[in-house]
């Protein structure tokens, strides 16, 4: 029989409200008979959330080297600073496990996660992080290697953490998207398996991260979120269907709604035809947006490879920029392979801790940075050449 | 005599996606020909085979119970033949085939309590960190926030009648595990007081060289304190990123002042303007659980003006980019100040160099 639900009248305030409430999500939990120690867990849970809402202060911390046997990460240790109070989740980790791509599921598989983390933990469980893992909230330390034995005997293993090759992820591609230029999710599981001991075992500067996104909507945000971002595009041109841009034309202002929205101008429409004019095409995916079922990408389908995105910490936010401006993505995918091999090669051994790939480049300089890893540089790389004429000409040099 | 040793197995990653794609998507792997929104939450993905899949959206809140799993399996066996996945912004898709069972899918939802919608030109789920659930370094929660915020923006998730997509994203603190920083809307937690060191556990529990090198600007120094090695802080150097303190638990920041911050106008998609970076709003607010009223008001104050000024398909910063920073500043009310002005490396990327402004926007 499960304890008492502990008394919670702040956090309360958000069962109200017509979206679903995460503290419903939390008491669930805490009146789970089937699971004692989980809700016991989960109980206290709500106890120290509320302590924060009064107090408006957090009640966690980290530290401490925390995880399974063999593995440096996918494991993140949290403990509670008012143990004696909420000793239930004195300490209470997180565990990352990896996510098939596209996070397709079958009911019977979700059935069986969650039969082991109900065994093993609070039943708590973020779908999912912001990584894209499968994350279990409220692990103690002595069920982290039985929660592991039981999820790799069902096929499944650990997400990234530290300073490794955290988790890939993708869109869902090819498995239910007309404009995915490459198959998003069969890159992802065969990055992720390649890569396994760079993923649990952090021996980088810091953090590494691949983003799969099929087409340049970036449904993955895989531009504002990787270190290497790999963004579908095309070389040739949109491929139309005039009868359908028609049908368009009476639902939309055509004119107004697509052809002036183009970024580069390279389309018109004389009431009849719609013309592309592909070779000033920058594959934005408005008009295609707009018209989905009159028009799609090209059928020379490929990937822009970027690298470099991150958030703010520690030199300041950047997006990825370009670095292969067009590349087949086909198996074995080994020019990618050998690509993040070459980079991390070089970051690994000249990158500072907690630098990430991006800020490292900075730091060299692009043209270094390129010349290392054994990349020409392109004019596609940047927006426009330096305008500044400080130039660190080689010594080399006739 | 203990038990002979099972083989321990690691390093498999994860089972293989195959095994989880339903016989429509097998069949029809990369030959999807279009898609239409049939109605607000309902995609249907029609293949060259003239095969149709319907995909019905609805709303979680992320952290779930495994009771909540359970059920959404119970709803996949139901509707779907077992078959469903979850989208990069928390929702979860429940993929049909028989267009006949897409409307009673849609009415067990409602009445789970999962609402249908978040797609086109709509406000969907934010994706969102850990906040005081779980984490260490939150200066504000992130669920209950969110939670506010959705329960007012609610009408937006279910319609699709915004010029455009409008993506919020939140994260609580400036470390970004959500990373915000190229949202429509980006609701970021802040702190605003310098750490506080904690000389007796710091020796122990941190690497001086380390902590010191992870201060962007230098504030964090080498110190003896009553005879022992430890690190001091230059108050008026800190800008409060908190990387001091994932590095080195001994130097504490959480505070009971932090607050949050409002950013707006970043995108990752490429459709019709490059990805942009999201620009600050809104510098400070402070936390006020349980329902954080200040920051849902001037969220919901921030969606209505551009709801009623931006045309057709102008996400947020390209309709500010088209009215200029001062116009929006002006119709939404929100006061400018000197916190809005970058003073961090390149800061002067963002000065005006140029005579190209509204002098009608010019306020006394």
């Amino acid at each position: 029989m499960a304890a008492k639900l502990r008394e919670t009248p702040l956090i309360d305030e958000l069962l109200k409200g017509p979206w679903p409430s995460f503290v419903k999500e939390i008491k669930k939990c805490a009146q789970n008979e089937k699971n004692e120690r989980g809700s016991a867990r989960s109980n206290d849970l709500l106890g120290v959330l509320e302590r924060s809402y009064k107090e408006t202060i957090g009640h966690w911390k980290h530290g401490g080297i925390v995880g399974v046997m063999g593995y440096g990460g996918g494991v993140i240790g949290r403990y509670n600073d008012l143990p004696e109070e909420f000793p239930n989740v004195a300490h209470f980790h997180t565990i990352r496990v990896n996510q098939p791509s596209g996070w397709f599921y079958t009911s019977d598989i979700l059935r069986k996660l969650c039969d082991i983390w109900d065994k093993h933990g609070s039943g708590i469980t973020n779908m999912h992080g912001s990584t894209g893992d499968i994350v279990f909230l409220g692990c103690a330390t002595d069920d982290l290697e039985p929660t592991f034995a039981d999820l790799t005997a069902l096929g499944f293993d650990l997400g990234g953490s530290g300073s490794a090759v955290r988790t890939p992820s993708c869109c869902c591609g090819m498995a239910r998207c007309e404009w995915a230029c490459y198959d998003t999710m069969a890159l992802t599981d065969d990055l992720t398996r390649t890569f396994q001991d760079e993923l649990h075992r952090p021996a980088f500067p810091y953090k590494f991260k691949f983003k799969m996104s099929g087409c340049p909507n970036d449904c993955v945000a895989s531009i504002a979120r990787a270190d290497m971002s790999i963004i579908g595009t095309w070389r040739d041109d949109i491929q139309i269907d005039q009868k359908a841009v028609a049908d368009y034309a009476s639902k939309l202002n055509l004119e107004n709604d697509v052809i002036s929205r183009c970024p580069t101008k390279c389309m018109s429409w004389d009431g009849k035809k719609l013309s592309i004019d592909n070779s000033n095409c920058v594959k934005c995916m408005h008009c295609i947006n707009a018209m989905p079922k009159a028009l799609a990408p090209g059928k020379d389908r490929g990937a822009t490879i970027l690298l470099g995105s991150k958030a703010p910490i520690i030199g300041g936010a950047l997006l990825s920029s370009v670095i292969v401006p067009f590349l087949k993505i086909e198996p074995p995918y080994e020019d990618i392979k050998e690509l993040a091999e070459a980079i991390w090669d070089l970051w690994a051994e000249h990158g500072k801790n907690r630098e990430r790939v991006g800020e490292f480049i900075q730091r060299i300089g692009m043209g270094n940075f390129l010349e290392q890893i054994g990349l020409e540089p392109r004019p596609e790389m940047v927006i426009n050449p330096r305008s500044n004429p400080y130039i660190f000409y080689d010594q080399d040099q006739e | 005599m203990a038990e002979p040793k099972k083989k321990r197995i690691t390093d498999i990653g994860p089972p293989s996606y195959e095994n989880f794609l339903p016989p429509i998507i097998k069949k029809n792997y990369g030959k999807w020909k279009y898609h239409e929104i049939i109605k607000p939450g309902v995609l249907m993905h029609v293949s060259e085979s003239g095969d149709k899949l319907y995909s019905v959206r609805a709303a979680t809140p992320r952290l779930a119970a495994t009771d909540t799993i359970r059920l959404f399996a119970q709803i996949a066996d139901e509707f779907c033949d077992g078959f469903l996945r979850y989208t990069s912004r928390n929702n979860v898709e429940f993929l049909i085939t028989d267009e006949k069972k897409v409307e009673p899918c849609i009415a067990k939802l409602k009445k789970e309590g999962y609402p249908v919608g978040g797609m086109g030109n709509s406000i969907t789920n934010i994706v969102h960190t850990q906040g005081w659930v779980h984490c260490h370094s939150a200066a504000t929660d992130a669920s209950g926030v969110v939670k506010c915020v959705m329960d007012e923006l609610f009408p937006y998730f279910e319609s699709m009648k915004l010029p455009a997509k409008l993506r919020i994203a939140f994260a609580c603190c400036l470390n970004m595990c959500g990373a915000v920083h190229c949202s429509d809307i980006a609701l970021l937690g802040v702190h605003i007081k310098p750490p506080v060191v904690s000389h007796d556990t710091l020796p122990a529990q941190c690497e001086i060289p380390t902590t010191v090198s992870a201060c962007p600007t230098g504030a964090v120094r080498t110190a003896t304190v009553d005879g022992k090695p430890s690190v001091e802080i230059v108050e008026e150097q800190c800008m409060f990123c908190a990387n001091c303190f994932t590095v080195c638990p001994s130097i504490k920041l959480n505070n009971p002042t932090d607050g949050l911050s409002v950013w707006v106008g970043g995108k990752v998609s490429n459709a019709r303007h490059e990805p942009m970076f999201s620009k600050l709003a809104i510098p400070y607010i402070p936390n006020e659980p349980p329902r954080w009223p200040t920051v849902v008001k001037s969220v919901k104050n921030i969606v209505e003006v551009y709801a009623k000024n931006a045309r057709k398909f102008e996400r947020m910063g390209e309709w500010i980019e088209r009215i200029g920073w001062p116009k929006f500043f002006e119709l939404t009310e929100i006061p400018f100040t000197k916190y809005h002005i970058d003073d961090f490396t390149h800061a002067g990327e963002s000065f005006r160099r140029s005579v190209y402004f509204r002098q009608s926007d010019v306020r006394e």
